[in-house]
């Protein structure tokens, strides 16, 4: 039994290898993915085009533009005269954010009263908006203390950084990529595995040959499986000596849980590729579940800002689940309690989807 | 004549075969639907775990502060030893800790301010710069409220507005959603052309196709306009759950959306045809059109990330991700209105787009017949 399953899989490598395309299309991609994706990823604002539209002669209104314009946050490239032109820049995208400095602020400042100053951002991106917001209340706060010293001292946050002391966006979005990449790999393997033989025909020809429909399975599930782990690993590696993202985990725990968890993104290609009829329609669902999938998982935004019945959906996905493991051992030790939590949903979602799996070929048999 | 002729063959097929259709139709639902509630950047309940060693009125107001923050939830935690386990497992995302400290420092001036401490886990550093934002506004909401009480004020203050034009209430759904339209119109529009034409070569019913009668550019043309109808239909759908399931506000014209729409379909259709002549082979053609269109127009268009916040060479790899003219344009529409300054070059950039791969498919299929 273990050669005719071994013969099965040789032949479903030897398909994959021998066509020059096929090679490429399962090797490059990730390589080329990894960096461009992994630098694209930051939600940070830097440099943000600000235009000043300051009605005040003061040296203070100039001073505090001048502290926006030192800031990394900040570039300051236009100044304005009337609401107008601050009002076109912003629609043309020009600058994203204007500070509007009153006629009596400096007087104001000087004369210990309370002085106002506006913020107007360009919140079409909302996210960007809220983090110059913040950027801008704490250049804002520092101006204040330095022009009243030993009022009221405010309340000092100090702030420590676990796991991510630097707040590197690429340490956010690798651990992800590991999961995203390899995930699209295998069930775009998989997937159209058992569609394709089933539009050539063929798949009659293997359901006559000795092979049990379990045997088929595994047959057509391996492939994925190690297509899948090798793009995972072209990620690692690229991330730990390209990114130099530190590995506080166990890597052998890591590879194991990436074997479950390419076995689950398998079961689901397998599932919609035994619901398809043709290739087109396997590659339809693939396109209609990598997306929600990759979502859902967290990869891009957090679980906890999804309303509550879309978490819930969320909890079959098995790209969440391997998503808290490679972020936990990547960049903290993460128990190996944490770890087994996370663990066994995705055995079972790949226990179930092989199961659908199975009935589906074993159908076609009789 | 002849060109009706084949759209009516073209008509047939599509409606012979449902994928057509479920592609126009179901994926737009789906995709917008998950993606629209799934990627939301307002941040709502971060689990803070807070340790206060501070006397009990000074600590209740202070949690009450921070509890009236409708982004946080706090939790009392009795040990920085049990704050820390919590973190570790990942059960709260940060962690305040008041010292004993705090209190009497506050209260008088002294060399060193009264410090708190926070320790967030900055594994997803967006998230951890939002929460210590946050927390850093709940502390001085309480400590504004503490010294009005005692009427100790400082009245020189800086008092800095913020005015968010086109999207007030900083909703993250308002620029989400336009750019997965974009995302989602990539991929219906790439694969609609892109699995059907790899099926025709695969099978060798192209060539026959290509020896009849008919020119090459009249199969292409009647082939794109079909799917161009289907991708008009799956757009205005888009559109509709935009503004209807998700609330986003529509200013714009809906000339400019048709001309936007009309260009991009040509590009997205044109490169599933592209794809599909060049491999032939329709695990090629689908691995090649999934890498080209869902990742690409999910982080390099703009759509999530900020392409200006983006290291230099990359914003230049943007320049040939059409969907990024596509999201800038579909962004400005829905929130700020008709603003041709933003419209126009990019209306250009996906004209270029367009103009280039539909010239390519020519090609490559020309040169596939000899």
């Amino acid at each position: 039994m273990l050669r005719r399953v071994f013969a099965l899989i040789m032949k479903e490598l030897v398909g994959l290898w021998k066509d020059p395309k096929t090679r490429m299309v399962i090797l490059v991609p990730p390589m080329v993915q990894v960096v461009i994706f992994a630098y694209a990823a930051t939600y940070d604002v830097t440099h943000v085009p600000l235009g000043t539209w300051n009605d005040d002669a003061g040296a203070q209104s100039a001073e505090l533009i001048r502290r926006f314009d030192g800031s990394p946050a900040f570039a300051v490239t236009e100044s304005f005269a009337a609401p107008e032109q601050a009002r076109a820049a912003l629609d043309a995208k020009r600058v994203a954010v204007v500070l509007h400095v009153p006629q009596d602020f400096s007087s104001d400042v000087l004369a210990g009263r309370t002085a106002h100053a506006q913020l107007l951002l360009d919140a079409r991106r909302s996210n960007s908006a809220l983090m110059a917001q913040g950027y801008a209340a704490s250049i804002v706060a520092s101006f204040a203390q330095d022009m009243h010293p030993g009022r009221s001292p405010p309340i000092v946050l100090l702030t420590r950084d676990w796991f991510n002391p630097m707040l590197e966006s690429t340490w956010f979005i690798l651990p992800g990529l590991v999961c995203v990449l390899s995930l699209i790999m295998s069930l775009l393997v998989s997937a159209l595995s058992l569609a394709r033989e089933r539009e050539l025909g063929t798949f009659e020809q293997l359901l006559v040959t000795p092979l049990r429909p379990a045997e088929i399975l595994v047959g057509k599930a391996l492939p994925g499986i190690i297509v899948g782990l090798i793009n995972a690993n072209i990620v690692i590696i690229a991330a730990l000596l390209w990114f130099r993202l530190p590995f506080h985990g166990d890597l052998l725990l890591f590879e194991a849980m990436l074997l479950l968890y390419t076995l689950s993104g398998v079961g689901i290609g397998l599932a919609l590729s035994s619901f398809a009829r043709t290739q087109q329609q396997a590659m339809l669902g693939v396109f209609v579940f990598a997306s929600p999938m990759i979502v859902l998982s967290g990869f891009a935004a957090p679980i906890e800002n999804m309303p509550r019945i879309v978490e819930l959906i969320g909890r079959i996905d098995p790209v969440r689940y391997m998503l808290v493991i490679a972020r936990g051992l990547f960049l903290q030790d993460m128990p190996l309690r944490v770890v087994l939590e996370q663990a066994w949903p995705m055995a079972l979602i790949a226990a179930t989807m092989l199961t659908v799996a199975g009935f589906a070929v074993r159908r076609a048999l009789s | 004549m002849r060109l009706r002729g084949l759209m009516r063959k073209e008509i047939r097929h599509v409606l012979r075969d449902p994928s057509a259709i479920l592609i126009a139709f179901l994926m737009p639902i789906v995709l917008l639907l998950t993606n629209g509630f799934g990627i939301s950047l307002d941040a709502s309940e971060m689990k803070l775990a807070v340790v206060i060693a501070a006397p009990e009125e000074t600590a209740r107001g202070m949690l009450q502060a921070l509890d009236a923050s409708p982004y946080l939830a706090v939790q009392r935690a009795l040990s920085t030893h049990d704050g820390e386990q919590a973190m570790i497992a990942g059960r709260v995302r940060g962690m305040l800790v008041v010292r004993d400290d705090f209190s009497p420092r506050l209260s008088r001036v002294t060399r060193w301010p009264a410090a708190v401490q926070l320790v967030v886990n900055a594994t997803d550093p967006n998230t951890a710069r939002v929460m210590e934002s946050y927390v850093s506004s709940a502390l001085q909401v309480w400590r504004t409220g503490q010294l009005t009480e005692k009427r100790a004020l400082p009245n020189a203050r800086i008092d800095l507005q913020y005015r968010d034009w086109f999207n007030p209430e900083l909703r993250s759904a308002d620029f989400i959603v336009p750019g997965i339209i974009a995302m989602v119109m990539t991929m219906a529009g790439t694969l609609l052309t892109a699995s059907g034409v790899s099926r025709e070569w695969e099978q060798g019913t192209m060539e026959s196709m290509l020896a009849s009668p008919a020119r090459m550019v009249e199969l292409i043309l009647a082939r794109l306009l079909t799917n161009f109808g289907l991708g008009i239909g799956s757009m205005l759908l888009s559109v509709l759950i935009a503004t209807v399931v998700f609330d986003v506000p529509f200013r714009g014209g809906f000339l400019a959306l048709a001309a936007a729409v009309s260009l991009f379909l040509m590009f997205a259709l044109g490169l599933g045809l592209f794809i599909s002549t060049l491999s032939r082979n329709q695990f090629v053609a689908g691995q090649l059109s999934f890498l080209t269109t869902m990742m690409p127009a999910m982080m390099l268009s703009g759509m999530l990330f900020d392409i200006s916040a983006m290291p230099h060479w990359l914003q230049v790899v943007t320049f040939f991700v059409p969907a990024r003219y596509l999201v800038s344009i579909l962004q400005t529409l829905f929130l700020a209105g008709d603003v041709w300054g933003v419209i126009i070059p990019n209306l250009a950039g996906l004209a270029v787009a367009a103009v280039v791969t539909l010239s390519a498919t020519v090609l490559v299929t020309r040169r596939r017949l000899d």
